[in-house]
């Protein structure tokens, strides 16, 4: 059973495919990669798989459920979550409350206990405090653990969104170019953490343009060119197919 | 007794004509006014973004300030004149003051939020200021070319609408003229179309917005000035002008001066009928009514365009 | 976390203690009656500061709520005989229904058009008030029969305050509850990033809904209080200007600050009470705030004065 597939979908964005007659299955406990040229529709597979957009075609399957209709909401309920390319982080809140949020999933909000502050609450607080903590510790954020989320650099923020999205004890982790805007150092750090959730259970799927990280990181690796499917298989595979080839260095290449 | 029955039914069938042109010319009179009001608001929103709550003041602005100069003993030509330029150079303060420091803040510019306080708290402080100046009394400035009502149909004209109808054709024609020929309008198109872009051609945003607030105030005070004759014009007119006027711009999908002008005259028309046929007591809810059930048909506007996140 | 509790203790300690003190300063019975107008306001701002200052949600319409609760009261006890605390509830839950009723397609929309969707039902409520004039007295009002809590008649401008201030403490006190919960953080959550919130898997329409309603009930709540304390209500209270002194309120005080609220309400109700020199100048002064705070303090009072209290103290080393 594959833990997420998408079969036949397309987007369209006033008449251009930004994703076309794709099918894809990704199986569980491993890292996978999209890569591709800029505009072939990485992005937005992982807008369509988190129900940001809806598909113009096609059907998308999580554990073998159809969940297309599904709102954001209801698939985060299933187990996905992600990270943004462009930083989606709360700033009206202090880094340690980002995290929280991406407990929400494990809390209970009922209403009167929440206005009355009963013991069950407070404990509840207590407890998504702790766990956000061990997270920021976990992606190499401790030494922001009293910082409020505005004042906080770049590349922490991305770590941010890692710990946010890990807080839900996702099954499936879509990482959009967390090595984006990333020193070589930064990006060595992310490539640690990458291995380090999938060793602890998490299927990642990763987007990125450092081939150096996709590499040397990838179980598997799906190359999109215009919405479609050019090429799937391992880094070696990947590194040796004609298609890939001309696709990223032009046809004088091939 | 056929006879006298046909004969009523005709007298009555003229009396309801009459009675139906009367709503119309009483619906399209108000509805120019919404229009000049709505075209204020969406001159300044396409080049800006920004939605002017205080644009219903300088329709007060308008007629107040001409009240005030005609009895300074201003000829009627002269003192509507200077009102628009006026009125005019307020809209250019107002933003100068007001928008621009909070809209082009270091490090991002002001929330949807922020900009909708800060023209209420102008609109606050335009109608307190003409409290305090000009007094809390309602005036009727004399009408242009006299007040015998012309008879059409049997329903009463009065010739002061034309006045109003002439100068709301005459802005249509002028913007259509004023966006599609010179420079400055072709620049406000672009600007309103990808701010950006329009910045990266060299075009003076700041200046586009400048003009903007200028051009939608000198048309409210028109608008003010013309209809003073008709409706009465008061310190505290500004603020139903105005939010009807902000109806008539959604309703027109709120970029669009046209659009505006068409949700105008639907509004004021739409507002007579149902005060002359259901209930005057009610009149006021009509447009609000209206605009609810626009927004909540389509949320974006009868015309507006579906923008898509990107993340 | 630690900080934000004992600032929020620190608050509520010092907000009460204020209030015990106030009366030991006013000279006549004027002073208490601006004291409970301003407790009054602060708990509509309370509830309104949850939805716009932490959800991000504006309402141009809350004096319509506040003005439903307090005819609800004014109507129930004065034409049906109904006990005080049973018409307040009424009031508050078909408030409650009727703000639930709207919020799905009012919430849907975004910036100005949410803006001109939540004014315009405050209108129409304003509109509706002043023109049955059967049941509410139309523009000139109604008079509103005295509360009764139990075998204890409310009246007297001493009494009030006490049941103002009261209320006004529960209030802080449960929007503090909420605000430091997952509730309160999913609804800052969908201020901050709606996809980012959905992508945590909050529902943010609930969340909206949720908070749309509470707020119209503190309205609610806070209107029937008003009706009962003044003896009296007129269409002003739902006017638009109404609603726009509600979101003054809030931006001046400060967004996203129950305390801000708090103090927005008092500075603006109490100063053109209290100086009588304003009265003329009153709307020229309160426009003049507005464009002032908007661009020189856009957090508003509370949070622009707390962060240059936290730039002022060392900073706390991580834990």
């Amino acid at each position: 059973m594959s833990l997420l597939r998408v079969e036949g979908l397309s987007k369209l964005f006033g008449g251009v495919h930004a994703v076309a007659e794709l099918s894809v299955a990704i199986e569980p406990g491993r890292i996978h990669s999209v890569i591709g040229p800029n505009g072939a529709g990485k992005t937005t597979l992982l807008n369509l798989v988190t129900g940001i957009y809806q598909p113009s075609q096609g059907r998308i399957l999580m554990a073998d459920e159809d969940v297309t209709a599904l709102s954001t909401a209801a698939r985060a309920r299933r187990g996905v979550a992600r990270t943004f390319q462009n930083l989606q982080i709360f700033f009206n809140m202090s880094a340690v409350e980002n995290v929280m949020v991406g407990r929400h999933l494990h809390l209970s909000d009922r209403l009167v206990p929440t206005l009355l502050r009963l013991p069950s609450v407070m404990r509840a607080n207590r407890a998504a405090q702790e766990k956000a903590v061990e997270l920021m510790r976990f992606v190499g954020l401790a030494a922001y653990l009293d910082a409020e989320a505005d004042a906080m650099p770049y590349g922490a923020l991305k770590r941010l969104e890692i710990a946010r999205a890990m807080a839900s004890e996702p099954r499936l982790l879509l990482l959009d170019e967390p090595a984006a805007g990333l020193n070589p150092k930064e990006t060595g750090e992310i490539d640690e953490l990458i291995q380090k959730i999938a060793r602890a259970g998490t299927t990642v799927v990763l987007v990125e343009h450092d081939m150096k990280l996709v590499m040397g990181v990838s179980d598997h690796i799906l190359v999109l060119d215009y919405g479609r499917r050019l090429a799937e298989g391992t880094a070696a595979e990947i590194r040796a197919n004609p298609d890939v080839i001309r696709a990223y260095l032009g046809t004088q290449a091939a | 007794m056929t006879k006298s029955a046909a004969v009523r039914h005709a007298e009555l069938g003229t009396a309801s004509v009459a009675e139906f042109l009367q709503f119309l010319f009483s619906g399209i009179t108000v509805g120019a006014i919404y229009a000049l009001v709505g075209v204020g608001f969406a001159i300044i929103y396409s080049a800006s973004n920004v939605i002017n709550f205080a644009q219903g003041e300088f329709v007060m602005l308008g007629g107040m300030a001409t009240m005030f100069l005609l009895s300074g003993g201003e000829p009627l030509w002269l003192a509507a004149l200077l009102a628009i330029v006026i009125t005019a150079a307020i809209g250019l303060a107002l933003n100068k003051f007001a928008v621009e420091p909070a809209a082009h803040r270091r490090g991002g510019g002001a929330s949807v939020v922020t900009l909708i306080i800060i023209t209420i708290g102008a609109s606050i402080f335009i109608r307190g200021a003409a409290e305090v100046l000009l007094g809390k009394d309602s005036h009727r400035l004399p009408a242009f070319s006299g007040d015998q009502p012309i008879d059409i149909f049997g329903a009463k004209l009065d010739p002061q609408v034309l006045w109003v109808l002439g100068a709301l054709a005459l802005a249509v024609v002028g913007l259509r003229w004023f966006f599609a020929r010179t420079r400055l309008g072709k620049a406000m198109l672009a600007t309103s179309c990808n701010r950006l872009a329009a910045e990266l051609v060299g075009i003076d945003v700041r200046m586009i917005l400048l003009a903007s607030f200028g051009l939608s105030a000198a048309l409210g005070a028109l608008a003010g000035i013309l209809t003073a004759p008709i409706t009465l014009t008061r310190y505290d007119i500004g603020i139903m002008l105005g939010l009807k006027g902000f109806c008539a711009a959604i309703l027109g999908g709120l970029g669009s001066p046209f659009g505006a002008v068409a949700g105008g005259l639907l509004l004021g028309i739409a507002e007579a009928m149902a005060a002359g046929y259901l209930s005057s007591a009610y009149k006021d809810v009509v447009a609000f009514v209206i605009i609810l059930a626009v927004l909540f048909l389509a949320p974006g506007g009868l015309f507006g365009a579906k923008a898509t996140e990107r993340v | 976390m630690l900080r934000l509790a004992s600032a929020r203790t620190g608050g509520l300690v010092a907000l009460a203690a204020i209030v015990a003190a106030l009366p030991l300063f006013f000279p006549n019975n004027f002073y208490y009656d601006v004291a409970i107008k301003t407790a009054l306001n602060a708990i509509v701002c309370i509830g309104l500061n949850l939805l716009i200052g932490y959800a991000g949600q504006i309402s141009l319409g809350h004096a319509g709520f506040f003005a439903l609760g307090g005819y609800a009261s004014a109507i129930l006890t004065a034409r049906y005989g109904w006990p005080g605390l049973l018409a307040m509830l009424a009031g508050a839950v078909g408030v409650g229904l009727l703000a639930f009723a709207i919020a799905r397609p009012v919430l849907r929309l975004r910036g100005h058009y949410l803006a001109m969707a939540t004014l315009g039902l405050g209108i129409i409520v304003a509109i509706i008030i002043n023109r049955e004039i059967a049941i509410t007295g139309g523009p000139d009002g109604m008079t509103v029969p005295r509360l009764w809590v139990g075998g204890w008649r409310v009246s007297g401008a001493v009494a009030w305050y006490w049941v103002a201030a009261g209320a006004l403490l529960l209030a802080v006190w449960l929007s503090l509850n909420l605000i430091d919960s997952t509730l309160g953080r999913a609804l800052r959550a969908l201020h901050g990033s709606e996809i980012a919130a959905q992508t945590a898997g909050i529902d943010t329409t609930r969340y909206k809904v949720l908070v749309f309603v509470i707020s119209a009930v503190f309205a609610s709540l806070a209107g029937s209080l008003f009706a009962h304390a003044e003896g009296y209500v007129t269409p002003i209270e739902a006017g638009f200007l109404r609603s726009i002194e509600f979101v003054t309120m809030v931006v001046l005080g400060g967004m996203a600050s129950t305390f801000g609220a708090v103090a927005g309400a008092a500075i603006l109700t109490a100063l053109p009470q209290l100086l009588t020199v304003f009265q003329d100048y009153k709307h020229l002064v309160l426009g003049a705030i507005l464009i002032g705070v908007m661009i020189f303090m856009p957090n508003g009072l509370v949070p622009s004065v707390a962060l240059s209290l936290r730039r002022l103290r060392p900073p706390v080393p991580a834990s």
